[in-house]
């Protein structure tokens, strides 16, 4: 599963100051370096190196089939942008894939999931197993969720065709390989996936409310929408700002989906960035082509994900 | 709440959970149907003769398809890499929750920066050092390098921070080392983290698919996820085969959640992380 995901208060909150009084008898000495090392040894050689190693290969004509990797400087970054380079259809396509789905998945995967919740944080009985019931879809891998939706979704001999049928309705929609339909499935397959995630971490916001702010507003007469407006929203905002976040960048990174369900059909309309990245670099071994587009989308998400983080300061 | 409402208010909610569990009990119900029941239309709701034959298929050696082999690569791979998590992690978390040291700040600030690259752009770079170290379509790919989670370390030092100073104190006094506190005294008060910690390690690698499907190569190699694909070319006529086969790695992750949904709803909750 590709999560990219941030804690809410790590995004908005100062870092907290280290613990009052730790055992600290002997100075330091190397004691706290041993137990950093394992993990430290590991950080070093599978993220921090290999983050400003990408960024080495995408200066090179990095083909990994052959022996020379000749410095080309800037050019797998130019030729992105120039419409007469082999890459540039396919990738500002895929791009433009990533996009539609995550302008299509996000405004749903942030409100049906808070439904949900506001739904779930009443109290009754069988609450607990019904948020393990919407949760679980989540636990399942990409892997199992497209082979299962690719069989469902079967244009012929799915069943979500024949349920549709059995209702009066049309009973041959192309889900998995004619548009809009592929974009219908990808979306709604994912808001089924992974609705569950969000609702979570909104429950667990919604419950850190205080009981006293609804108490207020009852008082004042408000009503509940009054009641949501003015306190639920409020209150949620650290969360809600995580949950967005979250969610664009976990959309923007699909790429299961796309591979197992549509193939990427009709044509290559549903190649999302990173599976036509994936197919650029790993696949065809092109890696400093690759690599170059994988920065370059990476520079995008985080200008994306600081205008959201700006949005929601500057708001009122 | 009124006995109508009560009435209305489990009906929405059974209606809803009918959305999400339907579909998982359709896989359940194909894998134990005939290829051709599996795909008649209409579609039989139960298995008209329920037969297991899919999951005797799956698991009739077929070598274009070692389902068995995938099972046990997926099984090592992803307990190999819970393990590695809870070792790596819970001694990081140790020194950076309690301990002063020079550099604290700025390598904890490095450790949570990090929760801010997409993984993909590590995947080009990590094939190469992968290549390097020899590990390509070898389950030590699959292994070692997640286990460098910021989120492990993180979720740790959080529930470190959180218990009592007196008792290390005290085992200081006694004259116990960094490492017997650690071990004796950190270690047993944090088996619900180091317990949550591990189902969740457990699920994302038993679940990850871009990682292994690109640095496998060879089927006898495959973890399930890579597997499953490989099985669908194998078998793509015959669904109750597919499906016998999406259960069978579905299985073990259902029953790890029933068993444990309350601490990952919660760990996933409390951290807002998930990785």
């Amino acid at each position: 599963m590709v999560e990219q995901t941030v804690r809410a208060e790590s995004a908005t909150a100062a870092p907290e100051p280290a613990p009052a009084g730790p055992v600290k008898r002997r100075g330091p000495g190397a004691t706290p370096y041993l137990f950093l090392l394992p993990y430290l040894l590991l950080f070093v050689t599978f993220t921090l190196v290999p983050a400003v190693y990408g960024l080495w290969v995408s200066l090179h004509e990095w083909d990994y089939l052959l022996p020379g990797k000749p410095f080309v400087g800037l050019d797998n970054y130019t030729a992105l942008f120039d419409s007469a380079s082999p890459v540039f259809d396919f990738f500002w396509q895929s791009m433009e894939a990533s996009g539609i789905f995550t302008v299509f998945s996000v405004p749903l995967l942030v409100v049906v999931p808070l439904g949900i919740a506001l739904l779930l944080n009443r109290s009754f009985k069988g609450r607990t197993f019904f948020r393990a019931v919407y949760f679980a879809p989540y636990v399942l891998g990409v892997a199992v969720i497209g082979l299962l939706w690719r069989f469902l979704l079967d244009p012929n001999l799915g069943a979500v065709n024949s349920l549709l049928g059995a209702i009066g309705l049309p009973d041959d929609t192309a889900w998995t390989t004619g548009l809009p339909w592929a974009w219908i499935s990808l979306v709604g397959v994912t808001v089924w996936w992974t609705l569950g995630f969000n609702a979570v971490i909104y429950l667990a916001g919604l419950q850190d409310i205080p009981r006293e702010l609804y108490d207020a507003a009852k008082v004042d007469g408000g009503g509940r929408w009054a009641e949501f407006r003015h306190v639920t929203l409020p209150g949620l905002r650290p969360v809600l700002l995580f949950v967005v976040i979250n969610t664009v960048l976990a959309s923007s990174n699909m790429f299961g989906q796309s591979y197992l369900i549509t193939q990427g059909a009709p044509g290559v309309e549903t190649r999302t960035a990173i599976m036509y990245i994936a197919e650029e670099g790993l696949r065809g071994y092109r890696m400093g082509s690759a690599s170059a587009m994988s920065y370059l989308l990476t520079l995008a998400l985080l200008i994306i994900s600081m205008t959201i983080f700006r949005l929601f300061r500057t708001k009122d | 709440m009124g006995r109508l409402r009560g009435i209305a208010w489990y009906t929405l909610l059974g209606g809803l959970s009918l959305v999400f569990i339907a579909p998982l009990v359709w896989m359940l119900t194909t894998s134990l149907k005939t290829a051709g029941e599996a795909t008649r239309i209409p579609p039989s709701i139960l298995p008209e003769d329920p037969t297991t034959g899919a999951y005797a298929e799956l698991f009739g050696g077929n070598t274009q398809a070692p389902v068995l082999r995938w099972f046990l690569n997926s099984l090592l791979a992803a307990s190999g890499q819970a393990l590695l998590v809870l070792f790596v992690a819970s001694t990081a978390a140790y020194a950076l929750a309690r301990m002063n040291f020079r550099g604290k700040n700025v390598i904890f600030a490095m450790i949570i920066g990090t929760l801010f690259i997409p993984i993909f752009t590590l995947i080009i770079p990590n094939f190469l050092i992968i290549d390097r170290l020899g590990w390509l379509d070898s389950l030590w790919a699959l292994i070692v390098p997640g286990a460098a989670s910021a989120f492990g370390v993180f979720f740790l030092r959080q529930f470190f921070q959180g218990l009592p100073q007196e008792l290390e104190e005290a085992a200081v006094i006694e004259g116990a080392n960094a490492w017997q506190i650690f071990t004796k005294v950190i270690l047993p008060l944090s088996k619900p983290a180091l317990a949550t910690l591990a189902v969740i390690s457990f699920l994302s690698n038993w679940n990850d698919f871009i990682w292994p499907v690109y640095v496998l190569f060879s089927p006898e190699n495959y973890t399930l996820p890579p597997g499953l694909g490989q099985l669908q070319g194998a078998y793509s006529i015959n669904y109750p085969v597919i499906m016998a086969g999406a259960a069978l790695a579905s299985i073990p992750v259902l029953i790890l959640f029933v068993i444990s949904q309350r601490y990952i709803i919660e760990g996933v909750s409390r951290s807002g992380l998930k990785g």
